[in-house]
């Protein structure tokens, strides 16, 4: 059996983020013994055996790493796992370095076969490939993806005050907000995401009120459309975008390319609006309707509007 | 001011991949490359960085002396050499995380700014840029979307779930790109005839063992099929009573 650290980081309210209670929900399914190590949530109660809070004025990527690496010496443990998070994904390949072990990113699934089995998609999820640590110690570093494990509990162990490493190289000096405290794409329970089919940029307000209706959707873009300057980056689901898989992912005037398909096909439930009933998209969705995005759009939105109200 | 981008070829985006016979890795038999969506950026990095500060860029891949293809494309654009580490056997080793930084230290630490894509399309791993500067102890920042150098120091901004993060650190560094932070150049005839006379060279890396074993690799499950609930607005009932009662999404 293997003993997990598990890194927990904070959201940016300095609570406990989902993703980082699924990475331990994910090593307590496998792991005989668990060491969360938390920064930033003010050593709150982890469901974990033992639980570390690192304790720093300065965040640094190194730092964290030297830390994980240290507290993995010290527990004798396997394998270190955190999200797979702008933070996590930041980390992992630094802690890997230190114990001399390999990063296994984006993880999706997890079994202990005489040893843990790492099972993560490649080539933007057109490829599954299964893998293990082989090295003398044996050691891994994953990230995991979110929502493919189920979240550890609210638990009752408060963190052990541990002063942060002081290996202090690139530091942090600001996080700032984005606009509007908009929801990530690769954070949001839902997405109504738009392509070329809704003909010019203006056009994006009907998806961001689609959007709206939800309360808890994000708006997501093709990369034609932000290649065209219609939409940010950060808004584009792809392989040269963002990963997600939201449990309702609605794609507007979106054709299919495979380029996004890699980027979503994961999702739970996915619903194609699209003008071409050949399109792609369509061989994916769950549930599709055919017609002009821009007539269905606001019927579409208006009928949520009295679902969520009547929920 | 040495810099040097690391890039990487990989299978071509509209690749459909099979499987090889023996399960356990990708058929590269019939395989189309190219150079990897974020190393242009990286590689564009390197370029501007150069004009900025003087300096010379080197591109730098690991794999087989084919991957030489690649690295002429980086010197059409305005790289001043190219160097490819050669594994001839690089794919049946694969997925190494660990060989693939450790051969890109020896060319790293003749620089003070070494550029990587965020994650290469194939393995898609994200590793190698923060392994590379960890194993060197040089600072990192990843994903980055905006990059300042004044002298030795530097600053740099990526996103996350949590904001837009700014970074303070000192050169030398490893950066891996992001989209966003800059547009890639393409090579102008100008470029590919001066490529022509620029060097590659070949070197023999240090290659370290694969801590990693590949169990198996298959392709994803297929969805079940979906339906058509309907044409137009008239659709949209049929649609949210699916979403609803056989779905319970809403």
């Amino acid at each position: 059996m293997s003993k997990i650290i598990v890194f927990v980081e904070a959201n940016a309210s300095g609570t406990a983020n989902r993703a980082s209670l699924e990475a331990l929900g994910a090593a307590k399914s496998v792991g005989s013994d668990v060491v969360a190590v938390s920064y930033g949530i003010g050593g709150a109660a982890l469901d974990a055996p033992k639980h570390i809070a690192l304790e720093g004025e300065s965040y640094s990527p190194d730092g964290t790493a030297a830390d994980l690496a240290a507290i993995f010496a010290e527990e004798g443990a396997t394998a270190v796992f955190l999200a797979s998070t702008g933070v996590g994904r930041d980390v992992a390949p630094r802690v890997a370095a230190l114990l001399d072990a390999p990063c296994f990113s984006d993880v999706t699934e997890l079994s202990d076969e005489g040893g843990l089995v790492f099972t993560r998609p490649t080539l933007a999820g057109k490829l599954i490939t299964r893998v293990r640590a082989s090295g003398a110690n044996g050691a891994a570093v994953a990230t995991l993806r979110r929502n493919c494990f189920g979240a550890a509990e609210d638990g009752t162990t408060a963190g052990a005050g541990r002063p942060a490493a002081a290996d202090l190289k690139a530091i942090l000096t600001e996080i700032a907000a984005k606009e509007g405290g908009k929801l990530d794409v690769s954070e949001a329970p839902i997405i109504v995401s738009g392509g070329r089919g809704l003909k010019e940029p203006a056009n994006f307000k009907l998806i961001e009120d689609l959007a709206a209706a939800f309360g808890n959707a994000a708006v997501g873009a093709s990369r034609a459309v932000v290649d065209a300057g219609w939409r940010p980056h950060g808004e584009q689901v792809g392989q040269t975008g963002k990963t997600v898989a939201p449990g309702l992912y609605i794609a507007v005037g979106i054709s299919g390319a495979i380029q996004h398909v890699a980027g979503m096909k994961t999702s739970k439930v996915i619903v194609a609006i699209n003008k071409d009933p050949d399109a792609p998209i369509f061989k994916l969705a769950d549930y599709g309707i055919v017609g002009d995005a821009l007539e269905i759009l606001p019927v579409l939105t208006e009928a949520v509007k009295g679902a969520m109200a009547g929920a | 001011m040495n810099i040097v981008a690391c890039i990487k070829r990989v299978p071509a985006t509209e690749t459909q991949p099979k499987v090889a016979a023996d399960g356990m890795g990708l058929d590269h038999s019939a395989l189309e490359y190219m150079l990897s969506f974020y190393d242009e950026i990286a590689l564009e990095e390197a370029i501007r960085s150069k004009e900025a500060h003087g300096g010379e860029v080197t591109a730098l891949t690991l794999g087989p002396t084919e991957a030489s293809k690649e690295l002429r494309d980086c010197l059409a654009r305005g790289a001043d050499k190219g160097r490819v580490s050669l594994d001839p056997a690089c794919h049946p080793r694969e997925p190494r995380t660990t060989p693939t930084p450790t051969a890109a230290t020896d060319t790293a630490r003749g620089a003070e700014l070494v550029f990587c894509g965020r994650q290469a399309t194939d393995r898609d791993n994200a590793a190698v840029g923060p392994m590379l500067a960890t194993m060197l102890g040089w600072s990192c920042v990843t994903d980055v979307i905006e990059l300042h150098i004044d002298g030795t120091s530097a600053t740099a901004k990526r996103e996350s779930e949590r904001g837009i993060e700014h970074f303070r650190f000192t050169l030398p560094a490893v950066i891996t790109c992001q989209k966003g932070l800059n547009e890639p150049r393409y090579a102008g005839l100008k470029g590919i005839m001066a490529a022509k006379k620029k060097p590659i060279e070949e070197a023999e890396p240090m290659l370290v063992e694969s801590a990693t074993e590949v169990v198996g690799v298959s392709l994803p499950p297929a969805r079940p099929a979906g339906r058509i609930v309907g044409e137009g607005p008239d659709a949209v009932p049929a649609l949210l009573e699916a979403l609803r009662t056989e779905a319970k999404v809403l």
